[in-house]
C-alpha cells in the first residue's frame, strides 16, 4: 500500500492527540555513561547540562562499573560481537550456559533459560507452560510485560486486588477445578515500590496446589540480606516455581532477561517459548558483563548494603522535608503529588536545579496518584542525595506542598 | 429479577470498586472502566456458580456484561 497523504494525516492526528492529552513521550539525550552524575541534552539541541540522576534502574551502580566494562571488553574479544543465530540452531556459546548456571545458583532455583529481555521472558513463559485447561490469577498491578504474556496465553485469566491475600484465596477457591492454577505477581512493584507478600502467597499456593510466578526485575541483586530477591527477604527461597528477572536494571543494566525455576518448566520454555525460539539471545559481551556482575555480587554484599543505607537516608530526608512518600524500604521511592500538572512542573523545576527525576501520571498510575518516582542507587554518594534533597525542599517550598496533607495538596491543585 | 440485580450489583462493588464510586443498575461497567476485560472471567464464573448455569464464551461479551441490567438479562436467558 502506498503511504498516502491521507494515511500520513491519520497518524499525524493520533500523535497530535497524544500531545494534546499530555501523553506524548520525549526522549532526553544523555551524552555520558549511565551513572549518578550524567550530562543531558534537553530539549534536543540545548546545551549539555550536568545533573544528578535519580530516576535510573541502576540500583547497584553497576551500569558503568570498571570491572563490568572490562569483562564485557574481554567477552567481545574472546567470543565476538553477535551470534547471527537463535539458540537452538547455532546461537549457543559456552558462556550462555555458564551464565544460566550462575543465575540458577544466585536465585536458588533448579535451572535457568536466558531470553533477549525480561519483556520477552514474560511474553513467552505463560504460553509455554500453561494451556486452555489452566488459569492464571494475577495481582492487578503486575507489570505491562506480564499482561502482554498473559494475553498471548490460552489459559483462563483472572485477577486479585493488589496484595489482597483474602481476595487471592477466594480466587484460588473459585478456580479450584482447573488443571493448573498459576498465581502471578511482581516481587517489587515498580510504581509504588512495595513488595509482594511472598510468604503468604507460598502458603496459599501450597494449600491450593497452585504454581507461583514472581517477576523479580526490580529486586534481583539487592532485596534480601544477600540480594537474591524478594523470595530471600520473605524466607521462601526454593519455593518459587517460576522467577523471571532482567539484566537491564540492577544486574548491570545492559539488556537480557531470564526464566529461572523448576527444571521441567524451564525445559518447556526451551522447547516452546517463542521469543526464545525465534530471536537471538543475549550478545556475548553482555553475557560476559553479567557474569562479572554476578561474581561481584556473590563475593560481597557491600553494594546492596550501601544501597540499603542510601535508601534509608533518602526516605528519612524526604519525610523530614515534609513530602509525602509511599511507605516501604525499597529504593523505589515515589514522592506523591497527586496532580498530573504539578508532577510535571515539579519535575521541570528539579531539572533546573540539576536533579533528573520524572513525573508519572495517568494512565501509567491511577488518576489522582501522580508522583515523582525517585530511584536510589549504590552509585549515589551522600553528597548526591543531600543536593537532591535540597532541590526537593526548594521546589517543594515554591509550590507550598511541604508539610501538607494529601487532602490539602488536592484542594489546592486538584486531582 | 430485582433480587438478582442486587446480588450482581453487590458482587461487582465488592469485586471491582475500590473507591466510593456509586453504582446503578445501568452504570457502564466495561466501557466505563470499572471492570476490566480480564476480570470479566471471575464475574462469569461467579454467575455460573451462583445460578447453576453455563454461559457460552461467545455470549460473554463486553457488551453483554456492560451493566447490571444487561448481565441479568443474559443470566435469565440461561436460567431454566
Amino acid at each position: 500500500m502506498a503511504y498516502t497523504d491521507k494515511t500520513r494525516g491519520m497518524y499525524g492526528d493520533v500523535l497530535t492527540g497524544l500531545k494534546d492529552a499530555g501523553l506524548y513521550k520525549q526522549e532526553r539525550y544523555i551524552h555520558s555513561a549511565q551513572a549518578a552524575d550524567i550530562e543531558v541534552e534537553f530539549p534536543a539541541g540545548a546545551s549539555l547540562k550536568k545533573v544528578i540522576n535519580i530516576c535510573a534502574n541502576n540500583y547497584l551502580g553497576l551500569s558503568s562499573h570498571p570491572e563490568v566494562v572490562k569483562a564485557a571488553h574481554a567477552g567481545l574479544d574472546s567470543h565476538g560481537y553477535g551470534m547471527s543465530s537463535v539458540r537452538f540452531i547455532c546461537g549457543t556459546q559456552d558462556i550462555h550456559r555458564t551464565l544460566e548456571g550462575m543465575v540458577t545458583k544466585f536465585l536458588g532455583t533448579e535451572d535457568t533459560i536466558l531470553f533477549p529481555s525480561c519483556m520477552d521472558a514474560n511474553a513467552g513463559v505463560f504460553e509455554a507452560v500453561l494451556t486452555k485447561d489452566d488459569v492464571m490469577i494475577s495481582d492487578r498491578l503486575v507489570h505491562a510485560s506480564i499482561i502482554d504474556g498473559i494475553r498471548l496465553c490460552s489459559a483462563m485469566h483472572d485477577t486479585f486486588k493488589h496484595s489482597d491475600m483474602e481476595h487471592l484465596e477466594e480466587k484460588l477457591q473459585l478456580h479450584n477445578d482447573k488443571r493448573l492454577k498459576c498465581v502471578i505477581t511482581d516481587g517489587v512493584f515498580s510504581m509504588d515500590g512495595d513488595t509482594a507478600k511472598l510468604d503468604k502467597m507460598v502458603e496459599l499456593c501450597e494449600k491450593y496446589d497452585a504454581l507461583l510466578f514472581v517477576d523479580e526485575s526490580h529486586s534481583s541483586g539487592f532485596i534480601g540480606k544477600t540480594g537474591r530477591g524478594t523470595h530471600e527477604q520473605y524466607g521462601v527461597m526454593g519455593k518459587i516455581d517460576i522467577i523471571t528477572t532482567t539484566f537491564g536494571k540492577g544486574l548491570g543494566g545492559a539488556s537480557g532477561g531470564c526464566v529461572s525455576g523448576r527444571r521441567e518448566l524451564v525445559e518447556m520454555c526451551r522447547q516452546k517459548a517463542r521469543p526464545y525460539l525465534f530471536s537471538n539471545t543475549i550478545a556475548p559481551p553482555v553475557v560476559a558483563g553479567v557474569i562479572k556482575v554476578l561474581e561481584i555480587l556473590s563475593a560481597s554484599t557491600d553494594r546492596r548494603d550501601k544501597l540499603e543505607k542510601n535508601t534509608a537516608f533518602w526516605r528519612q530526608g524526604l519525610t523530614e522535608a515534609g513530602l509525602i512518600i509511599k511507605a516501604g524500604d525499597t529504593p523505589i521511592v515515589p514522592v506523591m503529588l497527586f496532580n498530573a500538572k504539578l508532577a510535571q512542573d515539579v519535575s521541570r523545576d528539579l531539572y533546573e536545579e540539576g536533579i533528573y527525576a520524572i513525573g508519572f501520571f495517568f494512565p501509567v498510575v491511577p488518576q489522582g496518584a501522580a508522583r515523582i518516582r525517585t530511584q536510589i542507587s549504590a552509585g549515589h554518594e551522600i553528597h548526591h542525595l543531600e543536593k537532591a534533597l535540597e532541590a526537593f525542599r526548594k521546589v517543594g517550598k515554591k509550590y507550598d506542598i511541604l508539610g501538607k496533607t494529601k487532602q490539602e495538596i488536592i484542594e489546592r491543585y486538584g486531582m | 429479577m430485582d433480587e438478582m440485580k442486587e446480588v450482581v450489583k453487590a458482587y461487582v462493588i465488592k469485586e471491582y470498586v475500590e473507591d466510593d464510586t456509586e453504582l446503578t443498575y445501568d452504570t457502564p461497567l466495561i466501557s466505563g472502566g470499572i471492570v476490566d476485560s480480564f476480570s470479566m472471567v471471575s464475574l462469569k464464573r461467579f454467575l455460573e456458580n451462583k445460578y447453576n448455569i453455563s454461559i457460552p464464551d461467545d455470549k460473554a461479551t463486553p457488551e453483554a456484561f456492560d451493566s447490571v441490567n444487561k448481565i441479568c438479562v443474559l443470566v435469565n436467558e440461561y436460567l431454566k
